[in-house]
């Protein structure tokens, strides 16, 4: 498929019974050990030296940057700033999205000639486009949300195509018999019907969201998280790079286990 | 030569827009498609510009071979221990969805400039989405097939070998065709924050000098290359699939 990412597997979890649910708490406390251990290894590296400091600094300063980064509030304002050009994209991209998967799906002559594109189109890093989009909305928030919405919206188109193909058809016989218009076809019977594989498009959505705000933000920008860690590198300021760095590998991190605990329990409903 | 009418009507259709776009805004914020391909017909006469496409090529080569290698190996061995691949799987797919460009700094001076850093930015991007597939490959294998290899006393060496490997082939190569998009996008990345050379660093010398020819007839070169690549990978995928 076209997605970036191998589809998402419900792992065995949801089949089993009490017997896997002690499984799975092995799993976590497995899998938080070794978030730990790993964290303490790079710790201990760090504080003996064998990681030079002006490298990188120990993980727990980079914990204390962080918060005295948001206690200061001196980044508060490109923190904001990138948080809302992700969240204005990340809507943008799942509308968009959704709609033009929708209507794809709707013309299947016009599916056909843009699915290879689709399945091709992660080759293309799109934010070579970037300065393009800075001469036509101009410099500040709108360049870097049109690329962040070009790169997050195909994810979402995919997942609402593979939505699509999977609902029932007796659902398309229901809306025909009951005829309802397109739109309500769309809102009452597709939307619900194909909403566990559109939720897996979101979080993809919200990936690259991210991915491409903080990208196009290194690259040419006055404000937001990548400009100041880009900043902070180019001035030797180590301290408030790994700071930021640390704020939004955190930040990332918490989104994604939010989404995907939503996702498993959409997961869980496609199974019934 | 039917099924290619449709895609050939998308890439008329794309460069309509794209000279209604250049005629609107004007040539100096988006050069036509037709002085684009010009543009990158002196490009390509330039020894200059092959340099820097040998620069990235090696660049991307090595970072293929290591995450296409090491994605493989890895996925095998947490695809072959449930209990480590379901450990490992969400702290992957956390990683996978992380801006790696926020480390670049970290990159960079772990790396210094030069060819590891990209090299190592490929891999970054590169090497989780084979990792997953090849993990998915072995969980969602018939499990016959393990069956017979027990049945026929193979060490776990052979097993791999004969018998898990072959099955998962299709899986590999669709995951290598991912992998491949974003490896390239990755080495791009490393070069156009940490390079003195290749294609990367030509569109960010562009970019700062406002040259927005040079721009599009990378892009162009860029698009039509990835696009070429994922094909042909494609084609080699569907053979594979029907066999």
């Amino acid at each position: 498929m076209a997605s970036a990412e191998p589809d998402v597997k419900v792992s065995a979890n949801g089949r089993m019974g009490r017997r896997a649910r002690w499984h799975i708490s092995t799993e976590s406390y497995l899998r938080a050990a070794v978030v730990i251990g790993f964290i303490a290894l790079i710790e201990a590296l760090c504080r003996s030296g064998i990681i030079p400091h002006n490298t990188m600094i120990a993980p727990s300063s980079m914990l204390m940057n962080s918060i005295d980064i948001l206690h200061s509030g001196r980044f508060s304002h490109d923190i904001l700033t990138t948080f809302g050009n992700i969240i204005v994209a990340s809507i943008l991209s799942v509308l968009l999205g959704f709609g033009i998967g929708l209507a794809l799906h709707a013309v299947p002559p016009a599916r056909r000639a843009v699915e290879p594109f689709l399945s091709a189109y992660y080759a293309v890093p799109t934010f070579i486009f970037y300065p393009v989009f800075i001469v036509v909305l101009g410099v500040g928030a709108r360049p870097i949300i049109a690329i962040a919405v070009l790169l997050a919206v195909v994810t979402m188109i995919t997942a609402t195509l593979n939505g699509l193909d999977r609902m029932p058809t007796v659902l398309h016989k229901t809306a025909l018999v009951m005829r309802l218009s397109p739109w309500r076809a769309a809102l009452h019977i597709k939307l619900p019907a194909t909403l566990p594989y559109l939720f897996t498009g979101v979080k993809l959505s919200v990936a690259y969201a991210f991915i491409g705000v903080i990208a196009s933000e290194f690259i040419l920008s006055g404000s937001g998280i990548g400009y100041a860690i880009g900043y902070a590198y180019n001035n030797f300021q180590n301290g408030d790079m790994y700071g930021l760095m640390f704020i939004v590998l955190v930040s990332v991190t918490l989104v994604n286990v939010a989404l995907n605990r939503i996702d498993r329990r959409f997961q869980l409903r496609r199974k019934r | 030569m039917k099924n290619l009418l449709g895609p050939a009507v998308v890439v008329l259709v794309v460069l309509a827009l794209w000279e209604v776009l250049h005629l609107a805004i004007g040539n100096s914020a988006l050069t036509s498609p037709w002085a684009t391909v010009v543009e990158l017909k002196d490009l390509v006469l330039t020894a200059d510009f092959w340099q820097n496409v040998a620069e990235t090529g090696k660049a991307l080569l090595y970072s293929l071979i290591i995450a296409f290698v090491g994605g493989t190996v890895l996925g095998v061995v947490l695809g072959v221990n449930r209990m480590s691949g379901a450990v490992a799987e969400p702290i992957l797919l956390n990683l996978y969805s992380l801006p790696k460009v926020t480390l670049y700094p970290l990159v960079l001076l772990v790396f210094g400039l030069g060819i590891s850093a990209k090299v190592a930015f490929g891999v970054m991007h590169g090497l989780i989405p084979i990792l997953m597939f090849t993990m998915n490959a072995i969980r969602e294998m018939r499990p016959v097939l393990l069956r017979a290899a027990r049945t026929m006393h193979l060490s776990t060496r052979q097993s791999i070998m004969h018998v898990v490997l072959p099955a998962i082939f299709p899986q590999v190569l669709t995951g290598l065709r991912l992998g491949f998009s974003l490896t390239l996008l990755g080495v791009l990345i490393g070069e156009m924050f940490a390079s003195q050379q290749g294609l990367g660093h030509l569109l960010t010398n562009a970019m700062n000098l406002g040259d927005i020819r040079s721009i599009m007839a990378i892009a162009l070169f860029l698009t039509v290359f990835a696009l070429g690549c994922n094909a042909l990978l494609m084609i080699i995928d569907k053979r594979v699939q029907h066999r």
